[in-house]
């Protein structure tokens, strides 16, 4: 069944078209790779889903459910969680305390239960803390609780992120380029982590550079250019399309990446 | 109708003030996107320089006139100019990369150790200017007696904003400012001396603004080391609503200001005048940040 | 959970505690200043330190806080001590109703906002808005708190009453600070594009840090009113703002014990050397600057939280 569903899109920045009349589908359980040129308007469709924009036009719809101007983390809660193209993770705080903030939405104790750390509070927070402890776990990064989020390496931060979001308990993850800046062994354990997510029934919608990646993690591929979407199918047919050829050709693909 | 155009001309004289002041904090915040909080005592050295500058050499007595007038003004200007280059260097400089918050503490903490510093060396009490510096003869337009002091007042600061426009349109240090204001890293790439552009922009600012100082010197009689608090804030104000980092929008932005200030004043109260410009502040920032004539700076997610 | 450093709060406890036995009336005075300024830095502390928004315009609220009660007390005759939770909810509610609009402004200008606001209300208490705030002389004649029949008088009696309510304050804060709300701040401070991508209603947060931190602010405007039984406009200016923005920043933004210090070195310090407090405020200009290129976390940065992670594979 379809988990996510984009129902023609657009999105004007001034005079600037930068998504125009994007659709697609994502169905749940899937892995689907986001692809093309830089500037293509990608990140912004994924604003567009996760709320930080509004459509001008067009429906984001997950699980039947209209999200257009519900505030971005009333959309966490629905059950979208992301990670961002530059990392933004709490540089000042601790590994563990930046995969809290993902449960943060999850738990319940509010002011007087904070002031008063009643014996709800101090049970939630064992609670949420174990789990934020196993998604620690779950990328690789149980070592690394204590340390400060900035002195991670940059591979490392970016499965800091992923835990994060996971943190949230989503339905449908979103990745902004999480391969970006990653060395090939680094990327060799993305690979096996989103395969391990899929494995746990996490449906994903990931932008990716990294043809290698794209090609062996994903289900499906869409293809955008300029802002409209000009393919879409598995990696092997849109490796042979050639409007998505001539759309690379020149542009930034990495030789030592293919 | 008299007295509304009465009110008008003195608020564009007004006006004419705040926006030589706002040209000064728009000119610093469109280069380092930082708010001169100290900018308002610049203003108020400058007027006390003036006064000094004019009593303790006994140049009253050599300096009376337009020519007289306008020599201390360049006086003042190149002085307090000299004071803002020392500024940048010691307060703003070694925070280039730091937080912002910290620059802004920083600017406050200037701020507050030159009012004091004022107020230690003067007196906390008010001082006057000398009153037969220039002929105050009514000038009739319209029919309508205007001192002659408010048309000068607005005449010089016009006078001030149009050679600072043409400046920076059209000399090659003026395009070396609007780029570096556009984007630092990409001008300092293009070969152009960031550090020198800092430089001349926190000479023109406080220039301007020292000379605001004096006018109001003359214009008011008189000078107190609290004005550049209330000064400042409201030519703040005019920045902020022609649009802050706009040149024209400043100047704009002042004009408007003063206007708005004086004709509100006399036709709903008079106690409220100083609130007026909070108001307005406030009413800008939440209603179209950007201001009159300015652009957001969208923060890419 | 971080739990401060026992050895130097039983110390200084103690110290409090016995201060009343050794000082005289001027010093215990002094003592009451700090502690007051000390409750007003921790409530900004929550605004300012760990939400990390610039709010120079706090005296507004601790203003709203010592009128109500003062206008409830000697208008309406109501105890001072019952006004105590009304003026919080009344600065509260202010702070929320203010902070709404502009809540999503961009740090420097909230700054300027603030500003604003604080100078707006001092010129709405000058001008006698409503007619109820008795205009540039102020209000008179606030009664002092009574406690089961006991009327607290004396500086030793305010001495108590303040430093009981800076130690419920820290005691309280110290908790808020190790919880899902305390974090939720400072998420917010760090990156609140993040946050709110994380799943955390920002703008509902930036809120409640606002109304937490004038609620307190005004609770301290009761103490500030029944303590002096006069409070003019005067009292409430934006220097007022700076004063508290200064032992906020200086301190250590972000530390409770931080904010105690800073409290104690900017109120304290002119006290002990009362020559140089004409040229006090320049003394202060300064320090904010050399902080700022020097040590911009302040004197006792935030420490970071600790939490118990050898409890993985343990089922709740």
């Amino acid at each position: 069944m379809n988990l996510l569903v984009l129902d023609r899109i657009t999105r004007r920045f001034g005079g600037l078209t930068a998504v125009n009349n994007v659709s697609f589908t994502v169905a749940e359980g899937q892995v689907v790779g986001l692809i093309g040129p830089n500037g293509a308007g990608k990140t912004t469709v994924f604003n567009l889903i996760t709320g930080n924009y509004r459509p001008d036009e067009g429906s984001v719809i997950l699980e039947e459910r209209f999200l257009n101007g519900l505030a971005p983390h009333r959309i966490v809660q629905l059950g979208i969680a992301r990670t961002f193209q530059t990392i933004r993770l709490f540089q000042n705080m601790s590994v563990i305390e930046n995969v809290l903030a993902g449960c943060h939405c999850r738990m319940r104790t509010g002011i007087f239960g904070s002031l008063l750390h009643t014996p709800g509070q101090r049970r939630e927070e064992r609670e949420q803390l174990n789990r934020a402890l196993a998604e620690l776990a779950f990328v690789g990064l149980q070592e690394s609780g204590q340390q400060l989020a900035k002195n991670l390496s940059y591979g490392n931060q970016r499965l800091l992120e992923i835990a994060r979001a996971l943190a949230t308990s989503p339905k449908l993850l979103i990745l902004d380029e999480p391969a970006g800046g990653m060395n090939e062994q680094e990327t060799q354990q993305l690979i096996a982590l989103i395969v391990r997510l899929r494995a746990r029934g996490l449906t994903i919608l990931l932008i990716e550079h990294d043809m290698k990646l794209v090609m062996k993690a994903c289900d499906r591929l869409v293809v955008i250019e300029y802002g409209s979407k000009i393919a879409e199918g598995t990696p092997e047919e849109i490796q042979r399309d050639p409007r998505v050829i001539a759309a690379y050709l020149g542009t930034d693909n990495d030789d030592s990446k293919n | 109708m008299e007295q509304f155009f009465q009110q008008l001309t003195n608020g564009l004289a007004v006006g004419g003030i705040y926006a030589l002041i706002a040209l000064g904090y728009t000119m610093v915040y469109g280069v380092l996107r930082l708010i001169n909080f100290a900018h308002g005592d610049l203003f108020t050295i400058g007027a006390y320089l003036g006064l000094t500058l004019l009593t303790s050499l006994a140049l009253t007595d050599y300096l009376s006139g337009f020519l007289g007038v306008g020599l201390l003004a360049l006086m003042v200007m190149g002085l307090v100019s000299i004071i803002g280059i020392l500024l940048e260097r010691i307060a703003y400089r070694p925070l280039r990369e730091s937080h912002r918050l910290s620059a802004v503490v920083s600017a406050l903490g200037a701020s507050i150790f030159f009012q004091n510093a004022i107020m230690l060396i003067y007196g906390a009490k008010y001082y006057v200017y000398p009153q037969d510096l220039l002929p105050n003869t009514p000038i009739f337009i319209l029919g309508m007696p205007i001192p002659l002091m408010r048309i000068l007042i607005l005449l010089s600061s016009i006078l001030m904003m149009v050679a600072l426009y043409l400046f920076v349109q059209k000399t090659r240090i003026g395009t070396a400012i609007r780029a570096t204001a556009i984007d630092q890293d990409a001008a300092r790439l293009m070969g152009i001396d960031v550090n020198r552009v800092i430089m001349i922009v926190f000479c023109i600012g406080p220039a301007l603004g020292g000379a605001a100082g004096m006018m109001v010197g003359i214009y008011y009689g008189q000078i107190n080391f609290t004005m550049g608090w209330i000064y400042g804030l409201k030519a703040f104000t005019a920045a902020i609503l022609g649009g802050i980092g706009n040149i024209p929008g400043a100047m704009l932005g002042g004009l408007l200001l003063g206007v708005i200030e004086s004709l509100s004043s006399a036709y709903i109260s008079m106690a409220w005048k100083d609130a007026i410009a909070f108001f307005v502040l406030i009413l800008i920032l939440i209603v179209r940040p950007t201001g009159l004539l300015g652009e957001r700076v969208a923060e890419k997610i | 959970m971080k739990v401060p450093g026992s050895v130097p709060v039983v110390l200084f406890s103690a110290l409090i505690l016995a201060a009343p036995l050794v000082l005289d009336h001027y010093w215990l005075d002094v003592l009451n200043s700090i502690g007051l300024y000390t409750i007003l830095g921790l409530s900004l502390n929550i605004i300012l330190g760990h939400a990390g928004m610039f709010n120079m315009g706090h005296a507004a609220f601790y203003a709203i806080g010592a009128y109500t009660t003062a206008i409830l007390n000697t208008q309406y005759g109501v105890p001072v001590l019952w006004t105590l939770p009304l003026s919080g909810l009344a600065a509260a509610l202010f702070a929320v109703i203010v902070a709404r609009p502009i809540i999503h402004l961009r740090g420097d200008y909230l700054l300027i906002v603030t500003i604003g606001m604080v100078e707006i209300v001092r010129i709405a208490l000058i001008n006698d808005v409503f007619g109820i705030t008795g205009g540039a002389n102020g209000i008179f004649g606030i009664s002092r708190p009574e406690l089961f029949g006991f009327k607290l008088r004396q500086p030793q009696h305010f001495y108590y009453f303040i430093w009981l309510f800076v130690g419920i304050t820290v005691v309280l804060f110290t908790l808020l600070e190790n919880s899902r709300f305390g974090r939720a701040l400072n998420y917010l401070r760090e990156d609140d594009v993040a946050a709110e991508g994380s799943g955390i209603n920002t703008a509902a947060y930036k809120l409640a840090a606002f109304a937490l931190g004038a609620g307190w602010a005004g609770m301290a405007g009761t103490i500030f009113a029944s303590k002096m039984t006069i409070i003019s406009p005067e009292s409430f200016s934006f220097w007022e703002s700076v004063l508290l923005f200064m032992i906020v920043i200086l301190g250590g933004a972000g530390n409770i014990a931080g904010v105690i210090l800073g409290a104690f070195l900017v109120i304290g310090l002119p006290e002990v050397f009362r020559d140089l407090s004409t040229a006090r405020m320049l003394f202060y200009g300064l320090a904010m600057m050399f902080m700022m290129i020097y040590r911009t976390q302040g004197i006792l940065p935030p420490q970071p939280r600790v939490y118990r992670l050898d409890r993985v594979g343990e089922n709740p």
